[in-house]
């Protein structure tokens, strides 16, 4: 057993973990953050994704014990003080249906919007000396590729991202 | 060409809430849950001193455990039992499958899991682990050594294909169908076409693995379940532990994802609850992706052969379709793949006819449109090849054998209207603009393909409960266990209830997913909306006849004296129609009347009730087959993209035109015909479960190696409904959830044909598939 300190959504939590726990697990099994999904527990689906100062990653390919003092967001801590315009976008263009993707969907466009602010090209990026892409509906699809949704709510999570980026 | 049609925004119409709920594309009840993570599936309830589990899978293909060493896995920090067939308690064994016995029909196999040293297939659960921490528990899991006596089995599905046997059919599903002599009728038509198909093995692949979370109190217990079907989960639970069923609780109130895969009751729900049965301590355990395709059944395989003979003005003369799928040994049923082509064509002569064979392997399980998702391929393929061999479009080519009454049987359709849904798909996808030659389109160094296919699934209908209860508070209060899987169906029922007594959505709430409910449908067969649709009528009706009867006792009520032929439900209570203000509101009538609510309850929940309800409903079943053929149908239109070096496929554009009746919420209907089309490309394109032809291991369990489509793997869809009501149906709705899959592999192997001019008979179609 180790002892971690977890900074999750703006507070700080202290656990006793083996060093093997993931974070994924740390989160739902530990401190009881179930928005946070698993779904393949090998980095595959992306239900697992939350955000690590900002960046998005797989939860479940992280061990816990290495993201200490890092600024870990999940779901709950998205719309923590209000809901965030995505998820209301969520809603509006009906970007789910059984909703086990959509905390990670939200989680990882969050990420890929701030990436694209930074003007980081993805595969689709026609000329990347041209400056940033514009985020069309290519670019959104390739960006959020890493997210699977077995019920097929692409159509409604690419319009939700159109919505709030555009 | 190759322009993605503008997108189209919905229209938000939330606001302005006047008029009918039924058709307004509302957003659902359960988004704002959903959306926030606040929304709780199966392993995430708490429980204090909650213990997790993990399987240990067998890694032979059939034999007996003769060996096992669970002393290192036991010797564990943290673990608390190590369940196998030695030390398990005794359960009831599992009953033969009978259709009198629906609920017999709830095991995903006849295995009785540790209770047997018997091994069935590859993965099936040998032991179970049970620990403080789910890390302890995997690994264990992973200590427990087994050693077995392996028996010979059979596995390899195309080496199997010689022992298939015609598949037991049922009244409702027969094997054979035949019309006339379509053989002979087939080798005297001056045009044929003849072709042998292939679909592999497939998984259903719901994003929430399969979990359970067990909980008893003395002979009291509670599962939170990722079901399709609480009730058979309840009543297979209070079987296999000899437990009455109304001490068994079964809930499920949001379920990752099912098509199919939660339908049954597989091992993993069975041993959680023997888990804690045995320690004592509430047991949580979800399978790991792996374990859900070990331990739970998916689509079987097929090899079909579709042969059509026509004159040379195109008419069918013989339309033959043949198919041969996989059963386990252990539990399964036959994949009719020859269901569609019943109905969809006018051929002069017809044969259908299913064959089984039998492999030591895990049982199959119905995955989305079972029949239809596959057997639609091979026959809208087999269409769009006689039409390049008569040089008539495709579209025409079926136009000219659209039947107008039932091909096989002569019976009505309830509704049909394949040539208005062709009209409008092809105006919206632009097909006049297509160019009939293969590889004569091109966009740049892409070559272009334009392909279409028919959509086509005969929707169930099964019986349904429902309590209904009209509040003095205007409020309303709908129960019914039924399912939400991600198809919106608190949503619609909700819009539904505040139609059938005129109050606003908001005023209603819909309790589902819980079997202390009145009992409902389980998810599937796109049948669950209009099921529990039918009840919530109904029991509307009544709640409205019961307030008109509270109302004309007094007085001093507008409505005395008025029969409810004269009144509408609106505004929160009964008026005259067509006269405003004319009559009462439901708090007024309640409250004058010093009654908290009313309540109307559908069906019986009793045994006997329950009975009733069955031979009633087998009844009006048999009667209303016997008088039509009902089906949502559709019009797939698909853009292929296919880059001449590599031979890679993209679709770049898609069209569907669905007749599917009453819209209820065209938001959440677009979403899930979306998703079934979505799942046909996959389909098409990329998923195939590869299964060792040696042991019948499955290979690629995991969602890095079973491809499920990717957001860059699918277009925006254009999905448009025609909206007519069907006569025969509760609203005139149709269930959508399996008929937007029908058809779309054809669809997209059709386009690759006029991409390339290389007819696909195997799926899925891959690079060396082309060239």
């Amino acid at each position: 057993m180790v002892a971690v300190k977890l900074r999750v959504n703006g507070s700080t939590e202290l656990l006793e973990l083996e060093p093997r726990v993931s974070l994924l697990d740390a989160l739902r099994e530990h401190l009881g953050l179930t928005g946070t999904k698993k779904g393949c527990n090998q980095g595959a689906c992306g239900a697992c994704t939350v955000l690590v100062d900002g960046e998005r990653i797989n939860a479940c390919l992280a061990l816990a014990v290495q993201y200490a003092e890092r600024e870990i967001t999940t779901i709950e801590g998205v719309g923590s003080q209000e809901r965030h315009p995505l998820q209301d976008a969520f809603v509006a263009e009906d970007g789910f249906q059984c909703g086990y993707c959509t905390s990670g969907q939200i989680c990882s466009a969050i990420g890929m919007l701030a990436e694209h602010r930074a003007g980081a090209p993805s595969a689709v990026t026609p000329h990347l000396a041209a400056g940033p892409a514009e985020l069309s509906d290519a670019e959104i699809k390739e960006r959020m590729s890493g997210n699977l949704c077995r019920c097929g709510a692409y159509d409604g999570i690419t319009s939700a991202i159109a919505r709030v980026a555009r | 060409m190759t322009q993605a049609p503008e997108r189209t925004r919905p229209i938000d119409r939330q606001a302005t809430s006047t008029g009918p709920a039924v058709g307004r594309p509302l957003d659902r009840i359960d988004g704002v849950a959903k959306t926030s993570g606040a929304a709780r599936y199966a392993a995430e309830y708490p429980y204090p001193g909650l213990a997790h589990a993990a399987l240990v899978h067998a890694e032979i293909t059939r034999g007996r455990i003769t060996g096992l060493d669970t002393a290192a896995a036991e010797a564990l920090d943290g673990v608390l039992a190590v369940l196998t067939h030695r030390n398990a308690p005794q359960m009831a064994p599992t009953p033969r499958q009978s259709m009198l016995n629906l609920s017999s029909l709830a095991p995903g196999t006849s295995v009785n899991y540790l209770n047997t040293d018997e091994v069935h297939w590859d993965g099936q659960p040998v032991a179970v682990v049970v620990a403080e921490t789910l890390d302890a528990a995997l690994a264990a899991a992973r200590l427990v050594k087994v050693t077995y006596q392996e028996l010979p089995a059979t596995v390899d599905f195309a080496a199997a294909q010689g022992t298939a046997t015609v598949a037991a059919g049922n009244p409702l599903m027969p094997a054979e169908a035949k019309k006339g002599d379509a053989e002979a009728a087939l080798a005297a038509a001056p045009v044929r076409v003849d072709l042998t198909f292939t679909t592999p093995p497939q998984n259903h692949n719901a994003l929430e693995p399969h979990a359970t979370t067990a909980v008893w109190e003395g002979n009291r217990l509670t599962v939170h379940d990722s079901t399709q079907n609480i009730d058979w989960v309840r009543r297979h639970l209070a079987l296999k532990f000899g437990v009455p069923s109304d001490g068994v609780r079964v809930l499920a109130e949001h379920v990752g994802g099912g098509f199919g895969g939660k339908s049954m009751v597989w091992p993993g729900t069975i041993l959680t609850a023997l888990a804690a049965r045995v320690t004592g301590r509430p047991v949580r355990m979800m399978l790991t992706r792996e374990g859900v395709y070990r331990t739970v059944g998916g689509r079987t395989p097929s090899v079909q052969r579709v042969a059509l003979g026509a004159e040379r003005d195109g008419t069918l003369t013989a339309l033959v379709h043949t198919g041969v799928s996989r059963i386990g040994r252990t539990g399964g049923a036959p994949e009719p793949v020859g269901s569609q082509s019943r109905h969809l064509y006018a051929a002069q002569n017809i044969l259908i006819r299913h064959s089984t064979v039998t492999l030591d392997v895990i049982s199959n399980t119905p995955m989305r449109a079972p029949g239809e998702a596959i057997g639609t391929f091979a026959l809208e393929t087999a269409v769009d090849a006689l039409a390049v061999e008569l040089g008539v479009d495709p579209i025409e080519l079926r136009m000219r054998n659209e039947p107008d009454r039932d091909p096989l049987s002569g019976k009505q359709f309830s509704r049909r209207n394949l040539r208005a849904a062709y009209a409008r798909g092809a105006e919206r996808f632009g097909w006049a603009g297509r160019s009939p030659q293969p590889r004569s389109m091109r966009d740049g160094t892409k070559l272009v393909g334009w392909g279409v296919a028919s959509a086509f699934h005969i929707p169930f209908r099964v019986p349904a409960n429902v309590a209904v209860r009209l509040g003095a508070d205007g409020r309303v209060l709908v129960r019914c266990g039924f399912h939400e899987i991600g198809v919106g169906a608190a949503t619609a029922q909700a819009q539904i209830a505040a139609d059938a007594l005129g109050v606003p959505v908001d005023a209603v709430t819909v309790e589902y997913g819980d079997t202390d409910l009145p009992i409902g449908p389980g998810a599937g067969g796109s049948a669950q909306t209009a099921s529990v649709a039918a009840g919530v009528l109904r029991a509307c009706e009544e709640l409205r006849r019961s307030a008109l009867a509270l109302a004309t006792r007094s007085p001093g009520s507008p409505l005395r004296g008025r029969r409810l032929t004269e009144l509408e439900a609106r505004d929160g209570g009964l008026y005259l129609s067509g006269r405003p203000g004319d009559g009462e509101s439901y708090a007024a009538i309640l409250t004058r009347a010093a009654r908290p609510a009313l309540e109307a309850r559908v069906g019986s929940d009793t045994r006997l009730g329950r009975a009733a309800g069955m031979v009633r409903f087998i009844g009006g079943m048999v009667n209303d087959r016997r008088r039509w053929v009902r089906a949502a149908t559709g019009a797939h239109f698909c853009e292929v993209l296919v880059d001449e070096d590599t031979g890679e496929v993209r679709v770049s554009r898609w069209v569907s035109v669905f007749d599917v009746g009453t819209v209820i919420n065209a938001k959440t209907a677009t979403s899930q015909l979306r998703g079934g089309i979505v799942m046909g490309i996959g389909t098409a394109l990329t998923e195939e479960t590869l299964v060792d032809p040696r042991t019948g291991r499955i290979m690629n369990p995991g969602l890095a190696e079973y491809h499920v489509p990717v957001q860059a793997d699918v277009p925006h869809m254009d999905v448009s409904y025609l909206d007519e009501p069907d006569p025969t149906m509760p609203l005139g709705l149709l269930g959508v959830g399996e008929v937007g899959i029908t058809g779309a592999a054809a669809a997209v192997a059709n386009a690759v044909h006029h991409a390339t001019g290389v007819r696909v008979r195997n799926l899925p179609i891959r690079l060396d598939t082309l060239w």
